[in-house]
């Protein structure tokens, strides 16, 4: 067994620096790498880009970071729900990349799995396929997008183990799988690190090859954005 | 004219036995509500669901459980979970039947605009690109006009396209309406709405041949 396991997030993100790009999981606030965010706030590297779907609430996920001002770059397909946000976005102090969703999680996975680029249709005769290579299969077009290049990956997961291996629970998994791998260090935060041998390897969503640290993280508030509920009969 | 749930209801009819469907947030999420219980149906949601059900009970919400609006819900047995990239393999894909989404503007050729207002609104487009690029069967729920009485259906779109040409059947307030080679072609009326209204209402080509009924709901 190759022991990727770290003794907490301060090991966890050795290494991060000004500048870097980062891609972090998560759909709106399901998923994200809680301990990561709390961590890069504390750290306060700046110029950051940020590749991640959504791009937190103001007091909550991403919205942190923001917050600081440490994001120079989102690139994001939806960034509703956040006002400070809407204000850095209009007054050009953040730069922002919107792009499709299924477009954002196929650069991850053709950055996971060696391909350089992808055609897709989706944006084809908007504005996101602009300054883009379009080309057409079968009488149909496509837009080319290239594969995201990124140094540091944070997923989170619901159980993992010393070698890395993850399992991720509900609709949390969103985009953690596809980023696994995806950038020059994936780094992992659990809910729970079980023993090594626990985890039924047919189970495993993503094999722990594709993960280079991971720790047993701490005080998930896994916050609820759209509280939802029926009434009992 | 309808009111949302009307609109909901009217596009409920659309859903057919077998049919795997996409619904957007706002006016189409209503349409779970009225699909017929004697068919069987199973709604996808693009962060990564299958087999959705209804909200859960009051204490029963899971934060790990949501739907693309990141409201909380249920799921059904035979619900499958699975990541980013699996969800947008089953739209672009086209292994889902049907997308039923809003939209700000749609042009008579089937242009879609539903993801930004420059200089006032950018939300981001989510996964709507995706959807209107890929699905064989696009319905879009909205209100003929907008809140200041302009209609909704245009020669062409003043507003950053979502897709081109995508566009199947338009559901509104007030008719149900087809995408042709010519236009807007009207199919149905909605109860108490006249045809002249809803040329009125229609800043597209609209095609009106003979006698057209009105909705059943």
């Amino acid at each position: 067994m190759i022991n990727k396991k770290v003794a907490n997030v301060q090991d966890a993100l050795k290494g991060v620096s000004d500048n870097m790009i980062l891609m972090l999981g998560g759909f709106g606030l399901s998923g994200i790498p809680e301990n990561a965010i709390s961590e890069l706030v504390k750290l306060g590297v700046k110029g950051l880009t940020c590749i991640s779907n959504n791009a937190g609430v103001d007091d909550f996920g991403l919205g942190l970071l923001l917050q600081k001002k440490q994001i120079k770059k989102m690139v994001s397909s939806y960034v509703g729900e956040n006002d400070e946000f809407e204000r850095q976005m209009l007054s050009g102090e953040l730069d922002v990349e919107l792009i499709p969703q299924g477009t954002l999680a196929e650069r991850c996975r053709a950055a996971q799995a060696g391909f350089p680029a992808v055609y897709t249709p989706a944006g084809y005769g908007t504005e996101v396929a602009e300054g883009k290579e379009t080309r057409h299969f079968d009488g149909k077009m496509y837009v080319l997008e290239h594969a995201f290049k990124a140094d540091f990956a944070f997923v989170k997961a619901w159980k993992g183990d010393a070698a890395g291996n993850l399992i991720f629970k509900g609709t949390s998994r969103n985009f953690n799988p596809n980023m696994c791998g995806a950038a020059k260090i994936t780094v992992a935060e659990v809910e729970e690190l079980v023993p090594l041998g626990t985890l039924d390897p047919n189970q495993i969503h993503i094999p722990g090859i594709f993960v280079q640290r991971i720790f047993q993280g701490a005080h998930y508030e896994k916050r609820i954005e759209q509280r939802t509920v029926r009434q009992r009969d | 004219m309808l009111d949302k749930t009307g609109i909901a209801k009217r596009i409920a009819k659309e859903v057919k036995d077998g049919y795997y469907v996409n619904l957007g947030i706002g006016i189409p999420t209503l349409v779970a509500n009225y699909v017929r219980s004697d068919i069987e149906v199973e709604f996808q949601s693009e962060n990564g669901v299958l087999g959705m059900g209804p909200f859960p009970f009051e204490g029963e919400e899971d934060a790990d459980v949501i739907n693309a609006g990141k409201q909380t819900i249920t799921t059904l047995p035979g619900a499958s979970f699975f990541d980013s990239a699996m969800s947008f393999s089953m739209i672009r894909g086209q292994h889902v039947d049907l997308t039923i989404l809003g939209a700000m503007e749609v042009a008579e050729n089937g242009d879609i605009a539903n993801w930004k207002i420059p200089g006032k609104m950018v939300k981001g487009m989510g996964g709507a690109m995706d959807l209107v690029a890929s699905a064989e069967n696009i319905i879009v729920a909205m209100m003929h006009t907008n809140k200041r009485g302009e209609s909704k259906l245009l020669k062409q779109c003043s507003l950053p396209l979502t897709g081109v040409g995508c566009v199947k059947k338009i559901v509104t307030n007030m008719a149900v309406l087809e995408i042709t080679d010519n236009g807007f072609k009207l199919l149905e009326r909605a109860p108490g709405v006249s045809v002249e209204e809803i040329k009125n209402a229609t800043e597209g080509n609209l095609i009106v041949n003979g006698d057209i009924p009105e909705m059943e709901l």
